[in-house]
């Protein structure tokens, strides 16, 4: 196998853009950018990538200078993070609905106001409807594998879907990890040129994102949403190549210590780390806890989630974001709408935690089981609760 | 055969609802959208041309005796031609209902 080097997160995801040669990257440098573009500006700068870096004078024109570049078939890659990811919005879904098959590395940050850049996936969640392929990263060695699927998930013809890998803000993109490293000839290996099927191009015109109007928009929705929710199985199947070529496996529901578990915490992101050491911990303690992580936030994994969930009576799902005024954090609100139809469904609790950077300690996981199982005890009916906020 | 576009199912549609007809949008009729229509009084025209420059909608064109005239399959009728032609040829006249 690879080497294994201690590398900055943000640098690892720019290597992966490396090894999968990318043609062309487009991004707003400045705040709340993070190194990954500034990495891969050095490396086209240095002559170790042969790409066009396009610097722009906002992430929405990345976003814009991302789509004509995906329409010609360049493979082409972007980053930004919170309030960046919010300005690109309305382009999102010119991507998607497009069938571009652009790469954008996330790094999930708090949303203004107050202002707080720390890490937070309030970013992420506000972008979900947008028609994106939504992959979440634990650690590092994730972000450099996942961000080389996904280019192959994106540009696979049944696919042609853009795709976001996230990464938790500071809590990965900041930290030294130590990461393996495929060589270049196992990188294109698995990753075959990019072949969009019907590029721009001045012999055989075409025109792409014309408009639609009420007599044909629906079935082009309903031809996006088709798209979409079938990419899973082939996001599974080049997850399993991968595996097969890297030998590390990832799957839609990440399962931790599950087996036996009356109790499953569930988290998204950097948290799943800190939880497993904290269900290891009251596993020792005779607990049965278990963890469930989830890798793929969309297209949503309803199958593989009831699965996960099987026969535990108590499901403790923390978000890291929150819907003012809604049913609880996202991630909740999603599962409990995910398992309505289960015929023996667990009791489903909600904690928002962790918001604009707070840390949330081993001990405050084992806390918010305990609290958890409280709450389903009583029988007390709650939406969520906002865990570590001072009444 | 073809299907008509108002026929088409989405498993009919193109990846990414790519249009591969060039200029299929010469199909589109833009003149229901019009309030008021050019008339013309070509007997002030000089044959300047400026209308046909200045219509957003590429519309004008020279008929056989030389007069620049608009298509009303496309003319949306925004009256710019009307506002820019220095000799008062052209006047907007209401559509009938």
């Amino acid at each position: 196998m690879g080497k294994r080097v201690g590398m900055e997160v943000s640098l690892a995801i720019a290597e992966a853009v490396r090894m999968a040669n990318a043609d062309v990257i487009a991004a707003y440098p400045i705040t709340p950018q993070t190194h990954i573009v500034e990495r891969i500006a050095e490396l086209v700068a240095n002559g170790d990538l042969d790409a066009e870096y396009i610097p722009v004078e906002s992430e929405h024109s990345a976003m814009s200078a991302c789509l004509g570049s995906a329409a010609i078939g360049a493979r082409t890659f972007t980053a930004t993070a919170g309030q960046g990811l919010e300005l690109m919005h309305e382009v999102l879904y010119v991507a998607s609905a497009m069938r571009l098959p652009i790469i954008m590395a996330v790094a999930n940050r708090a949303l203004s106001s107050p202002l707080n850049v720390w890490g937070d996936q309030s970013d992420m969640m506000a972008v979900r409807d947008t028609g994106w392929i939504q992959i979440i990263c634990e650690n590092g060695q994730e972000a450099f594998d996942l961000t080389l699927c996904a280019f192959r998930i994106a540009e696979d013809q049944r696919v042609l879907l853009p795709v976001m890998v996230h990464v938790d803000g500071f809590y990965l993109t900041h930290v030294v990890e130590p990461i393996e490293f495929p060589s270049q000839d196992e990188v294109n290996g698995y990753l075959p040129p990019l072949k969009y099927p019907l590029p721009l191009n001045p012999d055989k015109p075409v025109t792409m994102g014309a408009f639609a109007p009420p007599f044909i928009y629906t079935e082009a929705k309903k031809a996006q949403e088709v798209n979409i929710r079938t990419s899973k199985k082939v996001i599974l199947e080049h997850w399993d190549e991968f595996g097969k070529a890297f030998g590390r496996y990832y799957h839609p529901v990440e399962k931790y210590r599950t087996e036996g578990a009356q109790t499953l915490l569930l988290t998204l992101g950097s948290f799943g780390e800190t939880a497993m050491t904290a269900v290891d911990k009251m596993r020792t303690e005779g607990k049965d806890v278990g963890l469930l992580k989830l890798r793929l936030w969309r297209p949503f994994p309803f199958e593989e989630l009831n699965e996960a969930v099987g026969n535990a009576q108590t499901l403790i799902v923390v978000d890291r974001a929150l819907s003012f005024g809604g049913p609880g954090g996202p991630a909740y609100s999603e599962i409990r709408s995910a398992l309505y139809s289960k015929k023996i469904r667990p009791n489903i609790v909600g904690f928002v935690a962790g918001l604009g950077g707070r840390d949330i300690t081993v001990d405050e996981f084992a806390e918010m089981v305990k609290r958890g199982l409280e709450i389903t005890n009583t029988g007390a009916e709650k939406e969520y609760e906002m865990f570590g906020v001072r009444e | 055969m073809k299907k008509n576009e108002s026929e088409l199912t989405w498993k009919d549609l193109e990846v990414g609802c790519i249009v591969t007809e060039p200029g299929s949008s010469r199909e589109y009729c833009t003149g229901d959208w019009r309030s008021q229509k050019p008339a013309y009084d070509f007997t002030r025209c000089i044959k300047c041309g400026l209308c046909q420059i200045y219509c957003p909608e590429g519309c004008i064109r020279q008929n056989a005796d030389g007069y620049f005239q608009a298509n009303l399959f496309w003319c949306k009728g925004c009256g710019i031609c009307h506002r820019e032609c220095p000799t008062g040829v052209i006047s907007m006249v209401d559509e009938e209902a």
